[in-house]
Parts: C-alpha cells; structure tokens; sequence
C-alpha cells in the first residue's frame, strides 16, 4: 500500500504526531493482539478506552478513600465528599458552565435526557404542545420523548434530515422552530453520520423564539471544545465513558433558573432537605436530582478523564480524528460498491458506509477476525437508516490514540471483504 | 484475509442465491420475524396441508449469515411433515449454541455459527419463525 497520502496528512496535520501512536503508551489496553494481530480499536463512538490516569484513579479511590457522601463526619467521608464535589466543580470548568450548581450526576446521556423529560417536560408539556427533534437522534433522544407525549398528548416533530449527506434541513429547522414548540432537543454530533450540527446557530434560533434546547452531546463532550455557555443551550447530557471516563456515569447540564423550578425526578437519601411522615422538602439543584448513594469513584475518575482531555487540548484531538475520518473516507471511497454516509466536508471523527451486497454484519465479523473493531448495524438511529433505504451501515470511529496505520488497516481489510464477496 | 469456517462457500452460495425467496399466493401461515439488535427482517410463508409442508417461501433481507440459514432451512423443510420439521428446528437451535449435533449435509454449514455468539441470532431468525409458524399451523 502506498503511504504518500498518509504522510500528506501528517504534514498538514501537526497535531497526529503529537497525539496518535505517541500518546498509546497512556491506554494499556491498546496494547494487545487480537486472532493474532495487533488490535485496531475504530469503535471509539461505542465507548473509549481509559488511560492509566483513570483506571489509577479509581482504584486509589478504593483502596485509600471509599466512604459514603455528604453525611458522613468521619475523615474518609470527607474527603470522598471533597473528591466527589471537586469532580463537579471540574466538570463545570470542562463544558464551561458559570457554576458546579448546574451540573448534575447521572447514569450517562440516556438518563440525562429521560431526567429533562420527566422532569421539565413533566411540569411544562401539555396536551397538543410540540416537542421537535432531528431524523439523525439516537433512539435515546426519541424514545424518552415519545414515552412523555403518550403520557402527554403532545405531539413530536421532526427537521429532516434529507440523503446521504446527513445534514439537516436548515430552513425546515427555521420554520418549525418560527411554529415555537416547547423544546428543541438534538444531537450534537450524530453517532451515525458524523455530521456536527451547527448547534449554536440552532440554539440562537430557538431562544429568539422562547423554545428550549437541549444538546445530546454525547459524540461531543470528549471530542471538540464545548462550551455550553457559548453554544447557548439550556441543557447539555453527556456519558463519561465516551470521553476517556468510567462507565455508569455522565453529566447534565441545565441552566440554573431552570433546574430550581423543576421538580425531583426521583426519590430517595441524599435529595431531600427535611422529610415528615406526610411530607418533605428537596434539596436546592444539584442534589435534588442525585437520588440515593451516587457513583461517587465514577464521578472522581471522570473528573480526572476531563482533566487528561483538558489538558491534551480538545481542538487537537478534533483536527486528529477529523484528518483520519477524512483520510478514511477518501480512501475507502474507491472500495467498488461503496457508498459512504455523512457529510463530504467537515466530517467529525467518524466514517459510517455501506457496500453493496455485503450486509454490515458480515464486514464487522470479518474485518474482527482482522483485528479491526468496528460496529455494524443501525447504530441506534434505526428511524434514519430506513429513511436511508439502509438496513445498516458499518462505523469506523476515531479517536486521539488512533494512527494513520491504522486507516490503512482499516481500508485493506474492507477491500479484501469487498473482493471476498464479490467472487 | 483470515477466514473463518462460518464463511465457506455454500453459505456464500446460498446467501448470493437464496432457494425459495419470494411470495407465495396461497400461504396457510406467514410469521413476520425481527432480529432487535440489527434490525434484519424477514417474513417466512408456509403452505401446510394435512399436517405436511406443501412450500415455503421467504422474504427479506440480512447478512450473509441470516440469508444463508433461512435458504438452507426452506430446502430442509419442504415436502416435510410439521413434526419433523419441528424436531429439526429444536436440533439446530440446540446445536448452534453447542448442544448436540448439527444435521448433517449443507445444513452443518451454519454450525459454524457457534464460534460467534453474537451472531447465533442471525442464523437463528428463518428458524424462529419457523417455531412460530408450525405453532400457528398446528393450531
């Protein structure tokens, strides 16, 4: 294979030396064959793997600080407090929120975005009321929707999202949003297609007419600087586990008047303020949403993932994954009988494609026994695939430890798929 | 290119060619059939007269796996008796998770099924339907 259009890219792109094959001594797990051959991890958009820093952080939180939050008077108590709140404090800083005050714990994005519906949506959707979301959401972003307009008897709607390009139909989006429903939720980067939608003039529009916006970032939050007070959302969820952290935990975001006007989500210890037999008072936002004992070394461990990415700098981690998606799909474009999802230019980190004849399931199974991870199916936006006309797609997704070597790998096992099943 | 036994030439045969995909006119049974975790759909149509397997066809689309096993299945089951097309449904769907043995002749192809466990639910959709079918036939 040649390696002149790689090296291209290296010398546009400073920042793949920087990150790239330099920075994978910080993942032991990338450090391992798999049928035989060195792994080529490309399911970064699944989950991200943890550096040494993180998988540190949890264990010394086990072996030196582990005690429950808040309550506590003892010496262990507090400082797995102070760690647990200083994790909030940090995120805060990472998404630029003016306060620890609007960040609240969860379980990932798909809570985040259930908690805004059952909790917001529950005190201000009403019957006939319209809650808009895109043709490219992840079903985390329309099932927790559609569960509150039965219970409503509002009404969803949609911006298309027209063909293979994968991006949204702007002037739809104008004119549903002139129509003023109640909120707008959307993805920030699409899971599917790679597309970044221009969500700060989406977040713009929909405030000049009083509509509430919430951002599923959780194709973002690890991949590109955000700052949730310069995008302008209301609400902003993301997973920790898709931004260097632990599973089980996530951050949402929402705008402080907001959250002090919304209603508990669920019940338990730590939310409350005073509790009688025949009533009880919450707790002030943050805590009134974080029912019970939280994921107190997740939190920490996230705390400290956002710290790595900080201080990697997250506009090079977006040139890096953006220059080898870009690269991939310029190369895998002459794979025959390929057809390739997304937007032409300004792709995120990501290559979603589809090859005539040779169903999505076959390509990860066989490019598996390559060493090659990749995911294959509808990526959970089962609704935009069949718009598409696609049972699936198979993904490549990238991330700042992967390598230009790794898109050839990626590029010669899909041909040699692709000649397999054409014989 | 590793090649793994699952992907030998009669299931690329099959899945390129399936045997008895299209609709029937005079079904006595049709089971739609979807595997979740990829979306893949299929419809599988029986014809059962007097307790035997007059035709069968198929529809739909899935990876090679999921074509493959349904072709396979239709050319196994014609002509059959419901009975023994059962108890060739409860052998497969034992074997491809390492229970017992796979029928022998082509079927034994999709035994290769059993070293990826995510994908026993491809090989497995036709037969399901199956199951499903002969309980609606029988009834």
């Amino acid at each position: 294979m040649e390696s002149g259009p790689v090296l291209l890219v290296c010398a546009d792109m400073r920042s793949i030396r920087a990150l790239g094959a330099g920075i994978r001594s910080d993942f032991p797990i990338l450090d391992q064959e798999v049928r035989g051959k060195a792994l080529v991890y490309l399911d970064n958009a699944a989950t991200t793997q943890k550096p040494r820093r993180v998988i540190d952080a949890l264990s010394r939180y086990y072996e030196r600080d582990n005690s429950n939050v808040h309550r506590g008077l003892h010496e262990l108590s507090n400082r797995a407090t102070a760690q647990y709140e200083a994790a909030r404090e940090t995120m805060a800083r990472y998404i630029g929120a003016a306060s620890g005050e609007t960040i609240i714990f969860t379980r990932g994005t798909t809570e985040g975005i259930n908690l805004v519906a059952n909790t917001w949506g529950a005190r201000n959707i009403g019957p006939g009321d319209v809650i808009l979301l895109t043709e490219m959401e992840h079903h985390s972003n329309i099932v927790p929707w559609q569960l509150l307009a039965e219970r409503t008897g509002a009404r969803i709607e949609w911006v298309p999202v027209p063909g293979d390009e994968g991006l949204l139909d702007m002037e739809a989006a104008r004119r549903k949003l002139a129509q003023k429903p109640k909120i707008f939720s959307l993805v920030h980067v699409s899971n599917s297609l790679g597309t970044v939608n221009p969500a700060a003039e989406l977040c713009a529009l929909a405030r000049s007419h009083g509509v509430i916006t919430l951002l599923d970032g959780a194709q973002s939050a690890g991949h590109m600087p955000v700052n949730v007070q310069e995008l302008g959302c209301d609400f902003y969820a993301f997973s920790g586990h898709k931004m260097c952290g632990p599973t089980g935990i996530g951050v949402l975001y929402g705008r402080a008047d907001l959250l002090e006007k919304m209603p508990p989500w669920q019940g338990g210890g730590e939310m409350i303020s005073r509790v009688d037999f025949d009533h009880t008072t919450y707790k002030a936002a943050p805590h009134r949403f974080e029912a019970g004992t939280p994921d107190i070394a997740g939190a920490i461990g996230l705390g400290v993932a956002a710290e790595y990415l900080e201080e990697l700098d997250r506009a090079k981690i977006e040139d890096h994954s953006a220059a080898l998606a870009q690269e991939a799909a310029g190369r895998l474009a002459a794979v025959p009988g390929m057809r390739l999802l997304g937007p032409r230019d300004g792709r995120a980190g990501l290559v979603s494609f589809a090859l005539d004849d040779v169903h999505a399931h076959d390509v990860v199974s066989l490019a598996d026994e390559e060493g090659v991870a990749l995911r294959g199916g509808h990526h959970c936006t089962q609704p935009l695939m069949r718009k598409l006309g696609l049972v699936g797609s198979a993904r490549a997704s990238f991330y700042f430890y992967n390598t230009p070597q790794e898109v050839e790998r990626l590029v010669d096992t899909v041909a040699q798929i692709e000649r397999f099943f054409r014989r | 290119m590793n090649l793994p036994e699952l992907y030998q030439e009669i299931i690329l045969e099959h899945a390129k060619r399936p045997m008895n995909r299209g609709v029937m006119e005079n079904p006595t049974v049709t089971v739609p059939a979807e595997n979740p975790t990829c979306g893949d759909e299929l419809t599988l149509q029986l014809r059962v007269t007097d307790g035997k397997i007059e035709d069968v066809r198929f529809t739909g689309q899935g990876c090679a796996i999921c074509m493959a096993s349904a072709s396979m299945m239709t050319r196994a089951i014609k002509g059959k008796g419901t009975t023994e097309a059962g108890a060739l449904f409860h052998q497969v769907h034992d074997a491809v998770r390492g229970k017992g043995e796979m029928p022998k002749g082509e079927l034994s192809a999709i035994g290769g099924v059993r070293d990826f466990p995510q994908r026993v639910k491809c090989a497995l959709l036709a037969w399901e339907a199956l199951r499903e079918a002969l309980g609606g036939s029988e009834a």
